[in-house]
């Protein structure tokens, strides 16, 4: 679960980290008032999920109230690789003398969260790790034992600030790496975290929640209304729906697809042990998406139950308004069960992943445009 | 066959929950040899014969057992692996969606100890000549020569049912598990198959995200000697979405499966374009 700029702040104000002071608005009307009561020149920042936002124009400055309302108007307007900016965050503008780059995530291969900072804040970590990887220092973390300051002001100085600096960025990185640690994150990050005459403030703040912990954080889910799914769906722009059982298998269909010249619409993952009713969701979510020309249902049982798969189909496949071709692979898990009742329905089915794949991209290409 | 065999001796912990009672009936019926149950609080009960103790030391004292496997729900599984890592030389586990940052305790608790985690996110292992620790669907697998090792469950069920179909038998089947912090990586799987007598060739599934596949394929070029034929899903995923496992998403330029394929191919592993090429290229070995 992502946190928008403003919501990261407030936690990490709350964890002793020092923000610049900020409000958030909906209208342009807003922008210009809180322009007039914080007085100007101001930043005003559009909150959005997606990175590179500063890269797409999502951060502009205003030098009085009117310019603000004028500005928060165009950001208002504004889509950052697909999202909406329904409001933005608009802070004093800081007088910068250094910028540096902070963030802890976790290392998969390690299996160890690690920390990674540079003196050169501002920019992307990929990107720096390829003009400049000698200026990113790394430190992986023992999760079995506490992370202490005097760790966290050895990562300062090796990162090569002046020493008079070493204890407050080390209070900093150990106070970022703690909320890491108590949120669950899957990344905590600062950048640029900014030196000024107040001393160091985080800029920017990025804060993403592992999806699984969201259990032992109800508190923070609330805040940003979650919503856990049922089945795991991505939608891409071809148009034959790829539906199946397991990430893999339903991967591997979505490849089958491509490898005879189609194009898959979806990938959804209806999971291990899908009941008949989450089949028949699945395959209504599709069904009434209009690009959508032919469905692959492919499923091989495992948890999931052959029969609960073809009583699924039956029962979306009656109740849908629209006439769609589906190719549907079924084996597995009562595969006998299931075949008869798609038999006794009239509807046809394969038994190899290949062949049906291949069947529905000759059923699309048969298709008159 | 490796990691499960004659000498493995398993207890399930969670055997009284919905998942771990079915599962454990399953087991049975595969003539896996499961020693007992542990539950806290319904010790000297039994299920299906299967006695069940309120803690592994109990189970200890009274079983020769060396072997788990977790059913337990999520927000207890890192007390009931960390339970079974202090006593026992192999943990499988099973549990879906454990918190990463308890994954991570679990598996640097492991190293510590030396003992191996299969999981967490994985339908288990199965070794078709003596039995299954896990939750796989058996009538798909048979005995054989050729080890499996795979980061995704039904894909596994793919490819061994088609291997069983083709006549080739297998001589242990692993799912790592589709998590991004997982205790058991390709490498050291790969290795057990390399020293194992009764495995002659391996098929290692892959998907994209992470880099396991590239580190496995610079692992194979230096240490395994038996032909190894791989097969990588996702071809055709797009960057930044989390695909099904938490673990399948391609961030930035890693976890691409055309890297992954190109790190394999390099190692002289033969890659198959679909799950059917697996057969002919174990075939033509």
């Amino acid at each position: 679960m992502k946190f928008f700029e403003h919501d990261a702040k407030k936690l990490f104000k709350r964890n002793g980290i020092s923000i610049l002071e900020g409000h958030v608005a909906y209208s342009p009307e807003e922008a210009m008032e809180i322009a007039t009561d914080m007085g100007c020149p101001v930043a005003l920042k559009s909150q959005v999920l997606v990175g590179g936002r500063g890269k797409g124009g999502g951060i502009k400055f205003a030098d009085d109230p009117d310019e603000a309302f004028e500005v928060a108007g165009k950001l208002l307007d504004m889509e950052i690789k697909g999202e909406k900016v329904k409001h933005i965050l608009i802070e004093e503008k800081a007088n910068i003398q250094e910028e540096f780059f902070l963030t802890v995530s976790i290392d998969r291969s390690s299996k160890k969260p690690i920390i990674m900072v540079s003196i050169e804040g501002g920019v992307e970590i990929e990107q720096l790790a390829i003009t400049n990887p000698e200026k990113i220092v790394k430190y992986h973390i023992n999760p079995l034992e506490e992370f202490l300051p005097y760790e966290a002001r050895e990562i300062a100085r090796k990162m090569g600030v002046d020493s008079s600096l070493i204890s407050s960025l080390g209070g900093i990185i150990w106070k970022l790496y703690n909320v890491f640690d108590k949120y669950d994150a899957q990344v905590a990050e600062i950048n640029p975290l900014i030196l000024t005459e107040d001393g160091l403030i985080a800029a920017d703040a990025k804060l993403e929640i592992e999806n699984d912990s969201l259990f032992r954080h109800k508190d923070l889910t609330e805040v940003n209304s979650f919503k856990t799914k049922e089945f795991a769906f991505v939608k891409l722009d071809g148009d034959i729906a790829v539906i199946g059982n397991g990430a893999g298998l339903t991967l591997t269909g979505m490849d089958m697809i491509k490898l005879n010249g189609g194009n898959p619409a979806t990938f959804l993952d209806i999971g291990g042990g899908a009941s008949e009713n989450t089949i028949k969701k699945a395959l209504n979510l599709v069904l009434n998406h209009a690009p959508i020309k032919v469905v692959f249902l492919n499923v091989l049982g495992g948890i999931t139950r052959a029969d609960d798969v073809a009583k699924g189909v039956i029962r979306a496949l009656d109740s849908s308004k629209r006439k769609i071709n589906i190719v549907i692979r079924l084996t597995g898990i009562n595969e006998e069960e299931g075949q008869k009742i798609l038999e006794e329905a009239g509807i046809p089915f394969e038994i190899s992943m290949e062949k049906a794949a291949k069947k529905a991209v000759e059923i699309r290409n048969s298709l008159v445009e | 066959m490796i990691l499960l065999n004659e000498d493995t001796k398993c207890l399930v912990q969670g055997i009284t929950g919905k998942q771990g009672s079915f599962h454990t009936e399953q087991m049975l019926q595969y003539d896996s040899n499961i020693v007992a149950g542990v539950t806290p609080g319904k010790g000297g009960q039994d299920f299906q014969g299967v006695p069940i103790f309120d803690s592994i030391e109990a189970t200890k004292e009274n079983t020769n057992v060396n072997a788990s496997i977790i059913f337990v729900p999520a927000p207890f599984a890192k007390d009931a692996a960390f339970e079974s890592i202090k006593h026992l030389d192999l943990v499988v586990i099973i549990t879906e969606h454990i918190p990463v940052h308890d994954s991570m305790e679990i598996m640097a608790y492991a190293k510590d100890k030396d003992v191996t985690v299969i999981g967490p996110n994985t339908p288990g292992i199965i070794s078709p000549k003596v039995g299954k620790m896990g939750i796989m669907p058996t009538h798909i697998f048979s005995e054989g020569n050729v080890g499996v090792i795979s980061r995704s469950g039904t894909l596994t069920y793919e490819v061994a049912s088609q291997l069983t179909r083709a006549g080739i038998g297998q001589s242990t089947c692993i799912g790592i598990g589709g998590d991004p912090v997982i205790g058991t990586d390709f490498p050291k799987i790969l290795q057990k198959f390399e020293d194992d007598p009764g495995t002659d060739q391996i098929v290692m599934i892959g998907e994209i995200g992470g880099n396991a596949e590239e580190k496995a394929a610079d692992y194979i070029n230096a240490n395994i000697s038996k032909p190894v034929v791989s097969y990588i899903a996702g071809l055709t995923a797009p960057p930044g979405k989390r695909m099904g496992h938490a673990g399948a998403i391609i961030e930035g330029n890693v976890g691409i499966a055309e890297s992954k394929m190109k790190a394999l191919e390099k190692a002289g592993v033969n890659v198959a374009k679909k799950p059917s090429d697996i057969v002919e290229l174990i075939k033509n070995i």
